[in-house]
């Protein structure tokens, strides 16, 4: 037992080595934890935010003219107005997602009480702001055209009244939720990726099989190199959480951080073991490279770090429980956004690591059966 | 200091007014890597149709030069001119580098192992810009001249050492050079295979007089044949001449000596051959073979070896690279399981992997050293020794006396801290040993520890290995092709074609075969196993060869770009895919997997959201609000809170991702028009999904209102003054595969095309395959166009396959106009591949390209494209990064041809930025690529 420590420790002392002298992957293990989670986090956002609409204004009234104000930042970039040819045009192109067609003698029906029609056109090819951004702009303007015609008191009017609240992000703030999961996804990419690719290095080189003629067992070799690669992604993330996406882009984080890496590094050990597993599937880094594709972008997209679980049909969503990254997502988003202790998290946690467990044998078991089929 | 001899040979060697135009010119060239200095100051030259030795252990700059005179190494001082060109100038060496052939150092090196002996040399014929007929004549023609046309359709990878020399010599040849450049031609290779191939070299030579001829070795007794020899030593010349003249300056016998004489600094005699006896020593033996048998699927690597090893003997291996030493010695030490036979070490059955007691017990007893390096070379010296003393477990001071034992011993206290990728061959191939024997071992299997280790390095490692065996009773198997180092044995065995053809003493064995040198008894044994029609026209006199028929490549400029060229590599780039099946199959399967996963994943039609109530009124308005969510195909009920305490608890463990509370006394409020309020409590964790059920609940209170009002008041609460009608182009059912699909389309053709070009690059420098580039008059542009195709060929397929899958089984309606989506993909892949080339440029490992693919093409492809989010409300620097990349432009024309029914005329400005791309990639690429080492 002190033996299979004492290797493993020396093995992963090594590969720690290894990896500080290839600068080019360090640079790239920074800039994933770093300029690739800011730019993300900033630039893409999932809200109602700078929608392009466009109008044909064919009454040019008080009413409409309103209307057209009232679509304010940070929701919607100033309207621009256009002409009814070129509706299509700007829909077309994606210059504008909505498109907002004001029918002549609107003012004049909305004082007769003859309830007229705008029509309101939706680039339904981009989904999610297509639904919010709708909901968004028809409450504008009924909210404005009640205002033009003095009938604030329809609101009181009401029976009952509902008011939503959102716990644990008051603002529905993308940048709180893209940040955290872009560490989340980086960091999954890294972790199947750099185990698996040091694993074939070390069998390309040769120094795989010299490591095999003195004595040390393969599980030292696999338990070296996945301790060696998860506790540089860990303490990459970590620093990453407190730098970037603390400090830099101001998103407070609820939980504690102990916790998080407690069960990032109980995750690190399952897709490291899977990298691992899948370096033995591969016989050359061209063959690796493109199974660890389809991998990484599967565990990424479809873990709940992007859309929500609830979307997926029913059968892939049981397929995706075997998937370590989805129980870390929920893990990772129970304790950072909602602070939840470890009495809540831990059926993931020991999912994750059982997860782990079972990759870890498997990669065992490969890496011995492809060393006694090698040349 | 240097005893130059004076040049009284017809061919002088220093440049002299007599000498009209020399075949090569050097003046005045040095050459350093980093802070270590290559070559000092040489100068010479070699006339036409002359031949030039370079002797020189490893390590002291011969490859560098030929390196230099090939044109493929970067100048640094002085001058070369070569055939009349100044090789320091790019348009100079490119027209004259078609008459240069280089073959690189190791055995077929510059190969290409997946490729059959007769494409390999097709391959090269293309390169440079041969005609069908001219191929065709001059790969029979080359085939049959070195006796290798019964073999070519054998891939280049499986044959023996060799043969694979012969064929890097085919390929060498084909262009019909008029100076060819040989780095080590016979390293590694039988006694039998390199008296045939120097014979080879006489009678091309004889062939055509006209061609120079440079050859580095290390095996002195090689260049004795040679016009000239010069013998170099760090860098700088030591003595010039011919053999004789340079044995008479030095009073030797052989060059060896002759060499040795030479060095500056005076070297201890080496120790006399002769070997004291051998003490017996009681116990097993230390190694019994029986009967071993190693097959590679159909390949039999060992055929039947039975040996018997004593302890402390010393016993020699013999045979050429390939014929089964290395898989014989594996086997031995358990890295590899025998198919048939057994192996006993010290007496216990080898337990392949042993990752048992007894395994790991017998490892300890044994030393090992691979043939290849195989240490860390990014460890330090000192660094290397000191894990292998931790992994063998020595205590802290027994590691610390054996570290700097074996830094002393070995002579490697000066590189102690240096990492062994900056040092020369020689120099890590003692680490190497000085590795294996650190635990201090009871036997040692060393696989050609002394391949490239300079005469001196040699003897003194012998005498340790003699001190060893006699005095520390260690046994010693040891594998070598160096005819010295077989009389050193106790014992040696002779191998050939994966069988023992001969066990003995060396002496013993010269005398069975009556033969007067040890040298010509193996070449006896290897003539009576070789089947007698192998090799027969390779011994058949020169004039069997059809006349040379001169020149008939293009030797004159190379031109802008030559089709032809491009050809040729793209043809080998697809015939070495085509032999990879499962990389193949791999990057035509990833993508439908993926499309499969995320067009039926990736969806915004959220539904079965989990909610909760915490019902405070229980009344039956209340009831009745609630029923509107219980009702709802979007909403799923869970158990009803019990409190606050409840709904922070669910809450927080994610179970319900919606609390709706309606407050105590709703019904009485609500009937007494005290306006009461019900509040919603959203996970706000993932603002999509929030405000997609703040959605949803709104809707529900809305149809909750109108219910109330049709039952209170008996008729439909008022209209609203305006009614918003809403209207989804493009994807009227709102079906988010439709959304999704041509984003996924856009995503997987960056990807994997930019992956699959970018470790193209890379895996040739690692393998050493560019050679070819460097060396012979090829574009840069032709290289990276010609490695391309086969890749957009590939990606083209994946397109077809894709678009099958997306209008077949997900139903994506298919609007536009399909020229326009082809265009656009064909366009995209082009563009993919060729920054695949970029980002080639610059990494150095192929773990770095991978990495370096997937991070850097991800976040622009799935984040800053429109894929996911529109990227008209893309902001600051993502709004850059998005339309600074091909795909944002695809996305376009995917997003317009499939879901907004667009064609060519609408979309053709995203086709012509996609050009631009292209563009942009290839001239970036072409400017980055090096074309040259340095």
């Amino acid at each position: 037992m002190t033996r299979l420590l004492r290797n493993t420790v020396r093995l992963g002392v090594k590969e720690l080595y290894s990896l500080s002298r290839d600068l080019v992957l360090v640079g790239l293990i920074a800039y994933t934890f770093t300029v690739a989670i800011y730019t993300v986090a900033r630039g893409q956002q999932t809200e109602l935010s700078n929608a392009v609409v466009s109008v044909v204004d064919e009454d040019r009234s008080v009413l409409s003219q309103r209307i057209r104000g009232a679509l304010l930042p940070p929701h919607f970039r100033p309207a621009e107005l256009i002409g009814l040819d070129a509706l299509d045009r700007v829909l077309d192109s994606g210059r504008a997602s909505f498109a907002l067609d004001i029918p002549p003698g609107l003012q004049a029906d909305v004082l007769a009480g003859r309830a007229p029609t705008i029509q309101l056109n939706v680039d339904a090819t981009a989904m999610t702001l297509a639904g919010n951004g709708t909901r968004y702009i028809s409450s504008i303007i009924q909210a404005e055209v009640a205002d033009f015609l003095g009938r604030a008191e329809d609101q009181v009017a009401a029976p009952t009244t509902l008011t939503v609240r959102a716990r644990f992000n008051p603002n529905l703030e993308s940048s709180w939720f893209t940040s955290v999961m872009q560490v989340i996804n980086n960091l999954t990419t890294l972790a199947v990726i750099l185990s698996g690719a040091a694993v074939i290095r070390e069998r390309e080189h040769g120094t795989l099989e010299h490591l095999l003629a003195m004595p040390v067992r393969p599980a030292e070799i696999v338990l070296a190199k996945i301790w060696a690669n998860g506790l540089v992604i860990l303490l990459a993330a970590i620093l990453s959480l407190t730098l970037v996406v603390q400090i830099g882009l101001g998103v407070p984080v609820a939980g504690s951080l102990w916790l998080f890496a407690l069960g990032a590094g109980i995750y690190l050990f399952a897709i490291t073991s899977l990298g691992v597993m899948l370096s033995t599937i591969a016989t050359t880094m061209p063959q690796f490279g493109l199974l660890a594709i389809p991998v990484f972008v599967v565990l990424n997209l479809l873990s709940g770090a992007t859309t929500p679980l609830e979307s997926m049909p029913e059968p892939l969503r049981t397929v995706m429980l075997a998937s370590p990254a989805t129980h870390f997502v929920a893990f990772a988003q129970a304790v950072l956004y909602r602070d939840a202790g470890i009495g809540i998290v831990w059926p993931e946690m020991l999912t994750v690591g059982g997860l782990g467990g079972a990759f870890f044998v498997c990669a065992l078991i490969r890496f011995r059966a492809t060393i006694a089929a090698a040349r | 200091m240097r005893p130059d001899p004076a040049p009284t040979d017809p061919t002088p060697t220093e440049p002299g007014p007599t000498d009209p135009a020399p075949c090569i010119r050097l003046e005045g060239v040095s050459h350093r890597y980093g802070p270590t200095e290559a070559l000092s100051d040489i100068s010479l030259s070699l006339p036409p149709g002359g031949s030039l030795g370079l002797i020189g252990p490893d390590g002291v700059g011969k490859s560098t030069l030929l390196g230099l005179i090939a044109g493929i190494r970067r100048i640094q001082q002085g001058s070369v001119t070569v055939l009349g060109a100044d090789l320091a100038r790019a348009d100079r060496r490119a027209a004259v580098s078609g008459r240069i052939a280089y073959m690189p150092q190791g055995l077929g090196r510059n190969l290409y192992p997946t490729l059959s002996v007769a494409e390999n040399v097709d391959f090269f014929a293309r390169l440079y810009g041969q005609s069908p007929q001219e191929r065709a004549r001059h790969i029979d023609e080359l085939l049959d001249a070195t006796g290798i046309a019964a073999f070519r359709d054998r891939p280049a990878g499986k044959l023996s050492g060799g043969m694979k020399q012969k064929l890097a010599l085919c390929c060498a040849l084909v262009h019909d050079p008029d100076l060819m450049i040989l780095d080590e031609p016979t390293t590694g290779i039988d006694p039998l295979s390199r008296v045939q191939f120097w014979r080879l070299i006489d009678r091309i030579r004889a062939r055509r007089p006209g061609m120079s001829l440079v050859v580095a070795t290390a095996q002195m007794s090689e260049a004795e044949t040679f016009d000239t020899i010069v013998a170099l030593d760090h860098g700088r010349v030591l003595a010039r001449g011919t053999a004789r003249e340079i044995q008479e300056a030095t009073g030797t016998a052989t060059l060896d000596e002759a060499f040795v004489a030479l060095l500056p600094t005076p070297v201890r005699a080496p120790t006399d051959a002769a070997l004291p006896p051998r003490r017996a020593v009681d116990g097993p033996p230390a190694i019994e073979a029986e009967g071993l048998v190693k097959r590679f699927g159909d390949f039999t690597a060992v055929d039947r070896v039975s040996f018997r090893i004593e302890a402390g003997e010393i016993f020699g291996f013999l045979g050429s690279n390939g014929c089964g030493k290395t898989t014989t010695m594996k086997m031995l030490t358990g890295l590899l399981a025998p198919t048939e036979g057994e192996a006993r070490v010290f007496g216990s059955p080898v337990t392949a992997l042993g990752n048992d007691a007894l395994g790991n017990d017998m490892r300890r007893r044994v030393g090992y050293m691979s043939q290849s390096f195989s240490l860390y070379a990014e460890l330090s010296t000192r660094q290397n020794l000191d894990m292998h003393a931790d992994l063998f477990a020595l205590a802290p001071d027994r590691k610390r006396r054996r570290v700097a034992a074996l830094l002393e011993q070995f002579d490697l206290g000066e590189v102690a801290d240096a990492r062994p990728d900056r040092l020369p061959i020689g120099v890590r191939q003692r680490l190497q040993l000085a590795v294996a024997m650190l635990h201090e071992p009871d036997m040692l299997i060393l696989d050609e520890p002394t391949s490239g280790v300079d005469p001196i390095a040699r003897d003194r490692f012998w005498d340790l290995l003699y001190d060893l065996s006699r005095n520390g009773g260690v046994t010693i198997f040891i594998s070598t092709h160096l005819m010295e180092e077989v009389t050193r044995c106790d014992r040696v065995s002779l191998m050939h074609a994966g069988r023992v053809l001969a066990v003995g003493a060396p002496e013993t064995l010269r005398a069975e075969q009556g033969a007067a040198s040890l040298e010509e008894a193996f070449i006896r044994y290897l003539e009576q196993a070789e089947p007698p029609a192998r090799e027969s026209s390779a011994s058949e006199p020169p004039q069997e060869a059809a006349p040379s028929p001169g020149r008939t490549s293009d030797a004159g400029p190379v031109g802008i770009f030559s089709p032809r060229r491009c050809w040729a590599f793209a043809r080998r780039e697809a015939l070495e895919l085509w032999r990879d099946p499962i990389l193949l199959s791999f990057a035509l399967l990833g993508p439908l997997i993926l499309m499969l996963a995320m067009g039926y994943g990736i969806s915004f039609d959220v539904d079965s959201l989990t909610y909760a109530a915490l019902d405070q009124d229980r009344s039956r308005e209340s009831r009745m609000f609630l029923r509107q969510l219980s009702s709802s195909p979007y909403f799923a009920e869970a158990p009803a809170l019990s409190g606050f305490a409840d709904l922070d608890r669910q809450m927080s463990a994610g179970r319900i991702a919606l609390a709706v509370v309606v407050p105590p006394g709703f019904g009485r409020d609500l009937l007494a028009g005290h306006s009461p309020e019900l509040a919603g409590w959203l996970d706000g964790a993932n603002p999509v999904r929030a405000e997609t059920i703040r959605g949803y609940l709104e809707a529900a209170f809305q149809g909750y209102l109108e219910e109330y009002a049709m039952t209170e008041t008996g008729h439909a609460a008022a209209l609203p003054p305006v009614t918003v009608e809403t209207r989804f182009r493009y994807n009227q059912a709102f079906r988010s595969t439709d959304a999704i699909a041509p984003g996924v389309l856009m995503m997987l053709l960056i990807m994997i095309p930019a992956m699959l070009t970018a470790l193209g690059v890379v895996r040739e420098k690692e393998l050493g395959s560019i050679t070819n580039f460097y060396a012979a008059p090829v574009r840069r542009i032709e290289f990276l166009i010609g490695k391309q195709l086969p890749y957009i060929g590939v990606a083209m397929l994946s397109v077809a396959c894709l678009l099958a899958l997306m209008l077949g089984l997900f139903g994506v309606p298919f609007a536009g106009g399909p020229v326009a989506l082809l265009a656009g993909a064909l366009l995209y892949t082009t563009a993919a591949t060729a920054f695949g080339l970029v980002v080639s440029t610059f990494v150095r490992s192929q773990i770095a390209a991978i990495f370096a693919t997937a991070i850097i093409v991800m976040i622009p492809a799935v984040n800053f494209s429109g894929m996911m989010y529109p990227a008209a409300a893309l902001e600051g620097a993502a709004r850059v990064i998005g339309h600074g990349f091909p795909s944002l432009y695809f996305q376009n024309i995917a997003t317009g041809v499939f879901n907004k029914g667009l064609d060519l005329a609408r979309l053709y400005p995203n086709h012509l930025i996609l050009a631009g791309f292209v563009a942009a990639y290839w001239v970036a690429a072409s400017v980055l690529l090096r074309k040259q080492e340095d």
